[in-house]
């Protein structure tokens, strides 16, 4: 140890960063998705908040609406809706979750991993699966309450709901990340996830049975991606309570699921590489 | 041993920062118009200049963060375009405005930087507390920094660009918006890092009382380099020393002072003055051979306000009244910024 270092008062270790490599793409990712994780779960108001609209949905609307139906006639709606309501709900967390990387570039902290030594995809990444869990987290305090709405509490299809959320809450978060890398302030991009979130979620099938609409409307509903992340958990829950169902059809023909979800795993391969491509260029 | 390797740092041949014809153009906007620039391993380079004269995007480029128009950049030896991620590994910045995540505690938001550059996961404890002991934070460590001061903030950033030991620390505008007693404590943070790690520091600021601690400086204006010396040099090379004093017969002294020393005295208000170059060295022979008996002496040496003003035909602040007046004038110019 050299003289100088030893009589300074604060004696400084060197240390050396590291070259770029695979394990450190992946501690970066996972540093990204922690910080979101410890921030969404401070966030605890947010939790809150984000839970009341799906309430509204699944009691008010499906109660008021329900009154319209004759008793004892196909599913309790309440039940038919709560697949798309988890669905709005996750869509919402993981599109927030997405504008933190707007935050970011307003308050600065983007800088702070722009000029870090790691991969852009890394950030991009981890900030996707950051949202993946703030989704799932959501659905989950969902799916605790949907024995409610006549959801039966059975692993298998918790589990089930459980995968497919994570798949949804990805994706979304995926395409939510490849609209705010390009944007420089939170007002535009509240204002551009309004006019992109309400048709997402309006044609996906939420809301109402996506067979027997009309031509314009069906063409519509099959373009929607959010439709094959809806439709997957519906079934699943029909299933359970062997309740028949036709689930998303193209030309008359049922969607088996596997296509669906791959539908949406796709989905989020595209959004993620398109992000991560913008990223990389938006310096 | 880690010893050899910083010895190999401070004494190695490779500057820490090199520039060649560097040019940064916005549209029409000519932000830096080709300057070339060396920092020697281990010194403390100050950049001085207006607002608008190309210093941030000057820092933004060498930071890896802008890519240049023309003109090449090498930090610690590697290229700022080609080898980008060799030169992040390498480097330190504290911006201007503030990069921390409030919502985060002191020891959350380092801890993201140790992961974010790859630490070793075994020094990274250790070199944690070194950096929050240097800053004075290590108490509040587990406090939300949206709690701390401007001037907390700033030395957490301070010892988050130092975390990874990088070979060159980037400040911008270090003591910005900080009361005298923070700007002094950071102040001595910088020369206590000078001692105890081979790092180069290269500063921009507004302070001109500040530039005076580092080795060398650089003044920018327009988007050019003026001038590049030591700050001594600089005053030096603006004008002589001012020597006031007074005497008990000023008439007598005044014949004196021209007869045995040359110099050509003025007398104002009871004061005699007049310009000499080294003027400290000057006093001695002054009080030896002047003949008359001298009351009470001054010296004062050209600041490098005066510096400023006689490079760039401006003092500092004026520089940036008539910046904000061009700007005014073409509200389309905007500053650009990452």
């Amino acid at each position: 140890m050299s003289v100088s270092l030893v009589e300074s008062s604060h004696i400084v270790v060197p240390v050396l960063v590291p070259e770029r490599s695979f394990r450190n793409d992946l501690r970066a990712i996972k540093i990204v998705w922690h910080r979101d994780i410890i921030r969404f779960w401070r966030d605890k108001p947010r939790i809150v908040a984000s839970l009341i609209q799906p309430i509204l949905y699944l009691f008010v609307l499906g109660s008021g609406l329900s009154s319209m139906i004759p008793a004892g006639r196909g599913v309790p709606l309440r039940t038919f809706l709560f697949p798309g309501v988890i669905s709005m709900s996750v869509l919402f967390t993981c599109f927030f979750s997405a504008g933190s990387l707007v935050w970011d570039r307003e308050f600065g902290f983007m800088r702070e991993m722009l000029v870090a030594p790691v991969r852009r995809g890394a950030i991009v990444a981890g900030k996707c699966l950051g949202g993946a869990t703030a989704g799932v987290l959501q659905g989950a305090l969902l799916i605790a309450i949907g024995g409610l709405v006549g959801i039966p509490y059975d692993p298998v299809l918790i589990a089930t709901l459980l995968a497919e959320l994570l798949l949804l809450s990805f994706a979304l978060t995926a395409f939510g990340v490849l609209v705010a890398v390009r944007i420089k302030g939170m007002q535009s991009f509240m204002a551009i996830m309004q006019m992109l979130l309400m048709p997402l979620f309006f044609l996906s099938g939420a809301l109402f049975p996506l067979n027997g609409l009309p031509g314009w409307l069906t063409v519509l509903t099959r373009l929607d991606p959010l439709t094959y992340a809806v439709d997957p958990m519906r079934r699943a829950v029909f299933e359970r309570l062997a309740i028949p169902t036709a689930g998303v059809t193209w030309g008359g023909a049922a969607v088996p699921v596997p296509v669906e979800l791959g539908i949406v795993a796709a989905m989020s391969i595209v959004a993620l590489t398109v992000a991560t491509a913008q990223f990389s260029k938006a310096d | 041993m880690i010893a050899p390797a910083i010895e190999l740092a401070r004494h190695t041949a490779v500057p820490a920062v090199r520039v060649r014809g560097l040019s940064k153009r916005y549209g029409d906007l000519e932000a830096v118009r080709g300057i070339d620039l060396d920092v020697h391993s281990g010194e403390t380079f100050g950049f001085l200049g207006p607002n608008g004269a190309g210093k941030s995007t000057t820092i933004n480029i060498l930071c890896t963060l802008t890519p240049p128009t023309a003109g090449t950049a090498q930090v610690a030896g590697h290229d700022v375009v080609l080898e980008r991620d060799e030169v992040r590994r390498h480097l330190g910045l504290v911006f201007q405005d503030t990069t921390l995540d409030d919502y985060l505690s002191a020891e959350q938001n380092l801890r993201f930087h140790a992961e974010l550059y790859g630490l070793p996961k075994t020094i990274v404890p250790e070199r944690l507390r070194t950096v929050l002991e240097m800053v004075g934070l290590w108490d509040r460590r587990l406090s939300l920094v949206g709690t701390f001061s401007g001037g907390m903030k700033r030395r957490l950033e301070i010892a988050r660009g130092l975390l990874h030991s990088p070979r060159v620390l980037f400040l911008d505008e270090p003591t910005v918006g900080l009361d005298p007693q923070t700007r002094s404590s950071i102040w001595g943070y910088i020369r206590e890092l000078k001692k105890s790690e081979a790092i180069t520091i290269f500063l921009t600021t507004h302070y001109m009382d500040e530039a005076e601690y580092c080795d060398r400086i650089a003044i920018m204006d327009a988007g050019r380099i003026v001038v590049l010396d030591t700050p001594e040099a600089l005053k030096q090379s603006v004008g002589k020393d001012v020597v006031q004093i007074r005497t008990a017969d000023d008439d007598a002294a005044m014949e004196a002072l021209g007869r045995v020393f040359h110099v050509a005295p003025v007398r104002r208000d009871g004061v005699v003055s007049f310009d000499v170059a080294e003027g400290e060295r000057f006093v001695p022979r002054l009080f030896a051979e002047l003949g008359v008996p001298i009351r009470s002496v001054s010296v004062a040496r050209p600041s490098l306000d005066d510096v400023f003003i006689s490079f760039t035909g401006s003092t500092i602040r004026d520089a940036e009244a008539s910046t904000a007046d061009k700007m005014r004038a073409h509200p389309f110019v905007r500053r650009t910024r990452t």
